[in-house]
């Protein structure tokens, strides 16, 4: 009897989560035997075209990480769709856009011009900027659509399960897949590899009742390190994020950064986790608590630094006539449908 | 089949708390006052359990323009829930206009019982204030060039 | 369009409201619209859907068609609600899945164009809502079988006397030192001239003897705690410095202290001793020492003469502040008012000229316990004409634009109380309407109008002493234009009455705090509905009566001071009240005890289980404000009857309009 397939991809990512894999350490040599790994671009040469030779819906697990930013990865989560019978959005990227999902306090216009342009050490007085397609003296050459909004594997194909985390930490990842070879999934849908409850269920510190006069960033003061943090001000996200991690940045003096996302019943993370914020001020006056608002330099950074892209909004608006469509127009999206780099052989 | 409307009439979701501003509302209806069509409410006990969300959902959702109103500082039925309110809507202004929701298009105000006219004319000040400024419409905004 | 559960049958029913509603709003094309809505069974639209058929049709649509929700488009849920969720009850449908929708005081009564399109949106949403909400049962609780009356004028005076004589026990607290209140400052009363003392006194005696009323004067509420059935009320007794059960009221002390100060009972126009009773029928008839103007508290002890002589040795000048907390199931608030202060107007003389009176100073005035013995006199002179100013401070933009109500009619009586005083005497009355509206009112006015008193319809420019002919020397000479003859008239006067507005009480704004109460556009205390709920107010338990409603005579005083009562004895003999169900509750699986919840709570209906690490809500403390629930990050808190599932649905299609369908970007 074959193995059961195994996929991994890595679309806008770090290569944490290649490496949490990884960091299965010797059970690793258990996921190698038990499945038979079909695609893996990151550890071995693995090509587009193998996946598209597949039978459809032949993958049994496919493990995607990573958000996607341009039409090549828009391209393989459809591919990667069809292919497989479970798709996982493994890790915080591609459950809720995670880093890369900050770009969209940007667009492509704003990152191009920047990268490509005013950057003091860049030298580019022709504005040479890349481009879908490029004709060279060889044929043709092209290139991903870069997009101007970040999104999450969710929001582009239907997905089966999440396992949150940035990365998703070992002890979580070893469950995951020791479930998957036991045959012992939630229903479709789920977030799994994480508990039920937040980070403060994790979290060994001391809790009392949260009243706080002002907001410290974590070097502005020295905790307790057997107290809260966030009833010493600095500002832990431990009480809207999702637990299962064991809290393993708490137990080094740092604030919980929200990286496995919502609980359960949250919504929009950062909405709850602005909503807690000023919930503890200890003030009734309003002056006081513009202050203390105030003291916060990017409130957006802190409820959304994992989830942008899964928010509500999603993205910060687009002013369009500042970042007009026509300007660079090569790199509109194609007619109908997108405009993407394969390996297609010729 | 609601028709999306073509005249740019700007859609703005109130959220008013049913002792104070609800009954404002009430009373300028009572009044007969005439005003603007464009707000559209939703009844909650106390602003107090207005939750962020609710207003990134309403943007989210196509609102042009949110509104929270409430008792006056003081005079809460359930004492101190728009104190609350205060702290929640200045950490979230701040969040709207780092999003690129300016603050036009997202008010606090007061309303007492008795202030059916000052609901009337918030109501038609705000409506004409965000139909100068356009509609907001995150749809489009969430499209690619 | 949000995904409900598929197989809710929600029943839409659209209210004409004769041709409210449906006069601006399309009801049929409405109807339509909402038929097309997902989860919805029925919709229809009917005249007056909180009449008897109305209401009959919801219930049979629940029973025959099985709804699981209904949706009521009409009027306010402020009016209605409890009548539908009543309808549901009767129909087997638990009361909390009706969900109104308010279409007319906030869509068809004030919007001309956009009514219907608006009435849609409303309607999406209270579908949306109504898919998601769920059957609550509601908790009773046993009422204390007491009542507190603040305030010991003829409105608290009647109140009291009410309930106790329904054989409850009553608190009534009083501020000054005597119950009594405005009442006992008149003379005679419209329109029957009734001696206002002789109706009064013997009501006092009675509250004093009244074997269920406890009686505590110069006393203060300052603390209410608790809710409906169940209220703790802490009260401030400030000290006498004379023993209330020692004192026999035999007045030797009051006789022999040698220290005056104005009197407040007189309006400032006559004096009192540092240690006094406000009156001589005073209720309790025990005085107090005033410690701003007793020398023996002010000098440390020099003086004492009311220790030397009072026989009983009732003085005590150890006694100190009293803090009392009593627990009744109903209050009734019956503060009354206060008198517009005319010296804002300046052009009306009240600062400047002795002669230029207030209608509550010109009752002290009259009355024999008053400062000049019941004999008119100014400058130590009968006036032998007297002007009345209406309206002062009242139907005016610039103070108040409501009408004080009891002023035409006092201004009448004054009138035939100083012909009857001071022979001879002409009487002129500066009205703009003559307001004679109740039982045995206008029938006195042909009586004032006929005995020699000049109406001119006016209001006075000014009150000057600038006399410009000879019979205007040494005179006050009010300065009118006669509107229905057209002229400006000068009429020289010997005294002027200014009728002032009934005000709210200065501290009409703590009181509403302290019983969690709102305030009407015009500073009085709000009361629950304009024309149906009188004297209920919005917080349950409750209850507003007399002047401090809004400006009114003794009558209805007394007739709102008894529907209080009613009320308060309504609620103590059901014996139970039942809480409101729409609660928070924690979501014990989802809390991970970070415990931020907790200090945000007015009610400290939040405790912390530290066993099992999980916050835990007091359901008979929780009013359902929905503060925790906002707050909690990790939504693990559920505000029943407005969860985040059912507001988010509701602002989701609240807004069907403002974009086209969405499909995912």
């Amino acid at each position: 009897m074959s193995k059961p397939k195994l996929a991994l991809y890595w679309a806008a990512s770090c290569g944490g989560c290649e490496i949490a894999v990884v960091r299965l350490y010797a059970k690793i040599l258990d996921v190698a035997d038990f499945f038979d790994i079909v695609f893996w671009p990151c550890i071995m040469d693995f090509k587009y075209k193998d996946v598209e030779a597949l039978p459809d819906k032949s993958i049994d697990l496919c493990l995607f990480n990573g958000a996607i930013r341009n039409s090549e990865q828009e391209h393989m989560a459809h591919l990667l769709r069809e292919k497989s019978k479970v798709l996982v959005a493994y890790g915080t990227c591609a459950y809720m856009g995670g880093i890369p999902g900050l770009a969209n306090v940007a667009n492509r216009e704003a990152i191009f011009e920047r990268v490509y342009h005013e950057t003091p050490s860049t030298v580019n007085a022709d504005s040479v900027r890349p481009q879908v397609r490029y004709q060279v003296p060889e044929g043709e050459l092209t290139l991903p659509v870069f997009y101007d909004t970040v999104r999450t594997l969710a929001q582009v194909v239907p997905v089966e399960y999440f396992v949150p985390g940035c990365p998703p930490v070992k002890e979580q990842t070893e469950a995951v897949l020791q479930a998957v070879m036991e045959g012992r999934l939630p229903p479709p849908g789920s977030v799994v590899g994480a508990s039920d409850k937040t980070v403060c269920d994790d979290c060994i510190r001391i809790k009392e009742e949260k009243r706080v006069s002002s907001f410290y960033r974590p070097y502005e003061i020295i905790p307790d390190p057997s107290r809260c943090l966030l009833e010493q001000g600095i500002i832990c996200a431990g009480p809207a994020t999702r637990g299962g991690c064991g809290a393993p940045c708490l137990s080094v003096n740092m604030p919980c950064r929200g990286c496995y996302g919502p609980p359960p019943n949250v919504v929009d993370q950062g909405g709850k986790l602005l909503s807690a914020l000023a919930s503890i001020i200890d003030s009734q006056d309003p002056d006081e608590i513009e202050r203390v608002a105030d003291a916060i330099p990017d409130l957006l950074g802190i409820c959304y630094l994992f989830g942008l892209p899964a928010s509500l909004l999603r993205r910060v608006r687009q002013d369009r006539k500042a970042f007009p469509a026509g300007v660079t127009g090569e790199l509109a999206r194609e007619q109908g449908d997108v405009a993407v780099m394969t390996q297609r052989a010729p | 089949m609601v028709v999306p409307s073509d005249n740019h009439e700007p859609r703005i979701v109130g959220f008013l708390c049913n002792w104070c501003a609800y009954q404002g509302a009430d009373l300028a209806g009572t009044s007969r006052m005439a005003y603007t069509p464009n707000v559209r409410i939703v009844r909650v006990m106390c602003t107090g359990r207005i939750d962020p969300t609710f207003v990134l959902k309403a943007f989210s959702s196509g609102a042009d323009g949110v509104i929270i109103a409430g008792c006056h500082p003081g005079d809460c039925h359930y004492s101190e829930g728009n104190y609350k309110t205060t702290r929640r809507i200045a950490f979230l202004r701040k969040l709207l206009a780092q999003m690129g929701i300016d603050g036009e298009r997202f008010r606090l105000e007061w309303v007492s019982a008795g202030e059916g006219a000052k609901w009337a004319q918030i109501a038609d000040e705000m409506s004409a204030a965000i139909k100068e400024k356009g509609p907001l419409a995150w749809r489009e905004n969430l499209k690619e060039a | 369009m949000p995904e409900g559960k598929s197989d809710v049958k929600i029943g839409v029913y659209i209210c004409h409201c004769g041709s409210n509603i449906a006069g601006t709003v399309d009801v049929e094309e409405v109807t339509g619209f909402a038929q097309e809505q997902g989860s919805v069974a029925v919709a229809r639209n009917y005249k007056f859907m909180c009449s008897e058929p109305g209401q009959a049709l919801i219930k049979q649509d629940i029973e025959e068609l099985g709804l699981d929700g209904v949706v009521v488009a009409a009027c306010s849920p402020r009016m209605h609600e409890p009548t539908f969720r009543r309808v549901c009850e009767a129909a087997g449908l638990n009361p909390y899945r009706l969900d109104m929708c308010n279409i007319r005081e906030q869509c068809s009564w004030v919007h001309k164009n956009g009514a219907t399109e608006k009435a849609k949106a409303l309607i999406s949403a209270a579908i949306s809502r109504a898919r998601y909400l769920e059957p609550l049962e509601r908790r009773e609780v046993p009422v204390v079988p007491a009542a507190l009356v603040v305030g010991g004028g003829i409105a608290g005076i009647q109140a009291a006397l009410k309930v106790a004589d329904a054989g409850r026990k009553v608190y009534l607290v009083e501020r000054e030192p005597s119950i009594g209140g405005h009442m006992i400052q008149l003379d005679k009363t419209f329109p029957t001239l009734d001696c206002s003392a002789c109706i009064l006194t013997p009501k006092m005696a009675a509250v004093k003897a009244h074997p269920n009323i406890e009686l505590m004067t110069y006393s203060e509420v300052v603390d209410v705690q608790g809710y409906v059935g169940n209220f703790k009320v802490t009260i401030r007794r400030k000290p006498r410095y004379v023993d209330e059960s020692l004192c026999t009221g035999c007045g030797i002390c009051w006789e022999k202290c040698p220290w005056k100060a104005e009197s407040e009972f007189d309006c400032g126009l006559g004096q009192r001793k540092a240690i006094y009773t406000p009156f001589p029928q005073a209720v309790p008839n025990v005085p107090v020492i005033d410690p701003e103007h007793c020398v023996y508290i002010l000098r440390d002890g020099k003086c004492g003469a009311c220790l030397k002589f009072c026989e009983r040795e009732a003085i005590d000048f150890n006694q100190t502040e009293k803090m009392v907390e009593v627990e009744v199931g109903a209050i009734i608030v019956a503060t009354g008012y206060d008198v517009f202060d005319p010296s804002a107007i300046t052009r009306l003389g009240y600062e400047r000229f002795p002669n230029v009176i207030t209608s509550l100073e010109f009752e002290r005035l009259c009355n024999a316990t008053g400062p000049t013995g019941g004999h008119i006199v100014v400058n130590g002179q009968e006036p032998k004409s007297v002007g009345i100013i209406h309206c002062v401070g009242s139907r005016d933009r610039k103070y108040h634009e409501y009408c004080s109500r009891v002023c035409c009619m006092y201004a009448l009586k004054f009138a035939h109380l100083i012909r009857e005083k001071i022979e001879g005497a002409n009487v002129y009355q500066f009205y703009i309407d003559m307001r004679c509206f109740g039982k045995g009112f206008e029938e006195f006015y042909q009586r004032a109008g006929t005995e020699g008193v000049t109406f001119i319809r006016g209001r006075p420019a000014q009150v000057t002493d600038l006399a410009i002919s000879e019979e205007e020397q040494g005179k006050l000479v009010v300065v009118c234009e006669n509107t229905l003859v057209g002229a400006v008239m000068r009429v020289p006067v010997d005294m002027v009455i200014l009728c002032p507005a009934m005000e709210p009480r200065a501290d009409a704004r703590d009181v509403a705090r302290l019983f969690n109460l709102s305030q009407s556009a015009d500073g009085f205390l709000l009361e629950r509905h304009a024309k149906l709920e009188p004297v209920a107010t919005a917080s349950d338990g409750v209850f507003i009566v007399g002047c401090v409603q809004g400006p009114k005579d003794i009558p209805d005083t007394v007739a709102q001071a008894l529907a209080g009562a009613a009320e308060a004895l309504a609620l103590i003999d059901k014996g139970s009240v039942e809480l409101e169900a729409a609660t928070a509750v924690v979501d014990e699986a989802a809390c991970s005890g970070c415990k931020i919840c907790i200090p945000l709570c007015p009610y400290s209906a939040i405790t912390f289980n530290e066993a099992e690490k999980r916050a835990l809500i007091n359901e008979a403390l929780c009013k359902g404000c929905g503060v925790c629930v906002a707050a909690c990050p990790a939504a693990a808190i559920v505000a029943r009857h407005f969860t985040d599932q059912q507001i988010l649905a509701e602002v989701e299609a609240l807004l069907v309009d403002a974009r086209p369908a969405p499909a995912e970007v």
